[in-house]
């Protein structure tokens, strides 16, 4: 079955009757299996422009559907929904609604790069994959995932201070995310660690988190990325038709870049 | 074309350990600055270095990350004078090479460069200045396994190891212009540099099936369940393949590896017991430096008892 019929095989799409006879042939149960008929008419005519107009989705439109994306996914071989192919065949098409079904895994893709490496056609499934779980997130289908809030940590340190800590990374995931930190598996790290550890390591690695890395000469570099970074942000909500009032991702704390420029001017 | 060997021209490099390497993956920055003291190697820190971008910035903003990896080019070449940087970790590697293939074949990303260096009031970075190279390249262009062979005397015989080498290194192809050329290039699909210098000092390769597996760092921790799976597939191919121990040249494959090898045997009681050590640490052993001077006992994962085992100190 082609790849765009796939939703029509769904359970609640097919039709069995208990008792049936056609022309004399007794067709009950499973032989009497068909699909409902469908007429579609919600298209999305806008889904791929937007799509490719974040960063990652620009080369969505040369796909040609050879599937080497997904047959080379790190993430379909355990979750068989994970299915880039399919998804990039449903935003061409402005299939938000069968979309929409998938839109809690889409994030999950986790950058291998071999739908890269496998692409003839130079798509790079994985940004179409991250450009898709960002146009989710912007349009409000869904909550911002584990993964986007990782990575706003994570950028938001970078920018304010040209490096990262990754404790303060860890804590700062944690934190945005609500989860506790004292994870069971985590403590049995620690305390792994702490046995065999000298006590030199323990106030080195507690002086890391006050004293955290910092690149020289970042002042200027950081102004210019939070500035970069709030018309990237302008440029995405135009596309997308949002609100410009509403504020941005990278959050305006007194510790990250957005926040000092404010308080520059 | 300079008439430098790539011997002479790696004599010395600019060095990019990056982010992991100053926190977590400290063994993997002990290790490879002793091994390179060893083999009388020079490493010139990157002046003023800043984070490549690592996964995650990419994510905010492609070429966002481009600029991040740019400036750390500029710095080595404007403010060391370097014209190679060697950089051990897997992502930091794959940036500045995915910067340098961005900013030699599409002008949006000089363009954004270009900008952004301006207003951050230092040069920019032009494509072909500075050559990235990884410590496998390092260690292998300028030692190579002949010297390996004679100044570790075999050490590492009867230690069996699966050489892991994760997805940044080898994908996608087309930022490594260097690699599958032929004979003595890297492989992207069979990549085979870690197993020739780890052979060379004397250890049992075994057969390992997942090198360029991907072990689900990008989410380790956001996405822990997925990662968990992938790290215990790759746990578990090295057992059946009879490795005693894992070599890693990734701070994020290896603080993986180590992190769901206990949250496998905590949540899902799953235990393997394969060891797992960077590469740097392996030949380092062979080279006869302490393993505490290496950083071993910093791993999660506790090798000392193989170290006793095997006779590795």
């Amino acid at each position: 079955m082609p790849i765009h019929e796939k939703s029509l095989i769904r359970p609640e799409n097919l039709l069995t009757h208990d008792k049936l006879t056609i022309d004399g042939v007794d067709v009950s149960g499973h032989w009497s299996t068909f699909i409902e008929a469908r007429v579609v008419t919600d298209y999305n005519e806008e889904l791929e422009t937007e799509i490719a107009a974040l960063p990652g989705g620009e080369n969505i439109h040369r796909c040609w559907q050879c599937g080497s994306c997904t047959n080379s996914c790190t993430v379909n071989a355990i979750e068989p929904r994970f299915n880039p192919r399919y998804w990039i065949y449903l935003i061409r098409m402005g299939f938000e609604s069968e979309l929409l079904r998938d839109k809690d895994i889409i994030w999950q893709c986790v950058s291998c790069h071999k739908c890269t490496y496998a692409c003839p056609r130079d798509v790079e499934p994985e940004g179409v994959m991250k450009a898709t779980a960002h146009w989710l997130e912007l349009k409000g289908h869904t909550a911002r995932s584990p993964s986007m809030h990782f990575d706003l940590e994570f950028t938001e340190q970078v920018v304010a201070r040209g490096r990262i800590e990754d404790v303060e990374v860890l804590r700062g995931f944690f934190r945005r995310t609500k989860q506790p930190l004292l994870q069971d598996w985590l403590v049995e790290i620690g305390w792994r660690l702490a046995k065999r550890l000298p006590v030199k390591w323990g106030i080195k690695s507690a002086l890391a988190l006050v004293f955290k890395p910092r690149t020289r000469s970042w002042g200027k570099a950081r102004l210019a990325i939070a500035d970069y970074i709030h018309e990237r942000e302008e440029k995405d909500k135009k596309a997308l038709h949002l609100d410009q009032s509403k504020g941005g991702r990278v959050a305006a704390n007194e510790n990250s870049a957005a926040g000092r420029l404010a308080a520059a001017e | 074309m300079s008439e430098k060997t790539k011997k002479q021209e790696y004599g010395t490099v600019g060095y990019y350990p990056g982010c992991a390497l100053e926190g977590s993956a400290n063994g993997y920055d002990v290790s490879t600055r002793a091994v390179a003291k060893k083999l009388g190697l020079g490493l010139k820190d990157v002046k003023n270095w800043n984070c490549c971008g690592a996964m995650e910035v990419k994510n905010v903003d492609p070429k966002l990350q481009t600029y991040l990896s740019a400036r750390v080019l500029s710095n080595a070449v404007n403010l060391d004078h370097m014209n190679t940087v060697m950089a051990p970790c897997n992502g930091c590697y794959h940036n500045l090479k995915k910067a340098e293939y961005d900013l030699k074949h599409d002008a949006k990303s000089r363009e954004v460069v270009d900008e952004l260096s301006r207003k951050a009031r230092h040069k920019t970075y032009e494509a072909g200045q500075v050559e990235t190279i990884h410590a496998l390249d390092w260690i292998k262009e300028t030692i190579g396994e002949e010297g390996l062979k004679e100044r570790t005397k075999g050490k590492l015989a009867g230690l069996k190891v699966a050489n892991y080498y994760g997805c940044m290194y080898v994908r996608p192809r087309h930022i490594f212009p260097e690699k599958d050329q032929g004979p003595g290039s890297e492989s992207t699909s069979k990549p085979h540099f870690m197993d020739d210098l780890l052979a060379a000092a004397g250890a049992e390769n075994v057969e390992f099936p997942l090198k360029t597996a991907c072990c689900g760092g990008a989410h380790t921790l956001s996405d822990s369940d997925t990662s968990t799976r992938l790290v215990l597939n790759i746990l578990q191919a090295a057992e059946a393949a009879g490795a005693d121990v894992i070599a890693t040249e990734c701070p994020t494959c290896h603080t993986g590896l180590e992190m769901h090898q206990v949250r496998a045997e905590k949540r899902f009681g799953k235990k393997t017991s394969v060891k797992i050590m960077y590469f740097t640490q392996l030949l380092g052993l062979a080279l006869g430096i302490g393993p505490r001077r290496l950083g071993i006992h910093t791993n999660i994962s506790d090798a000392s008892d193989l170290i006793v085992d095997k006779r590795l100190t």
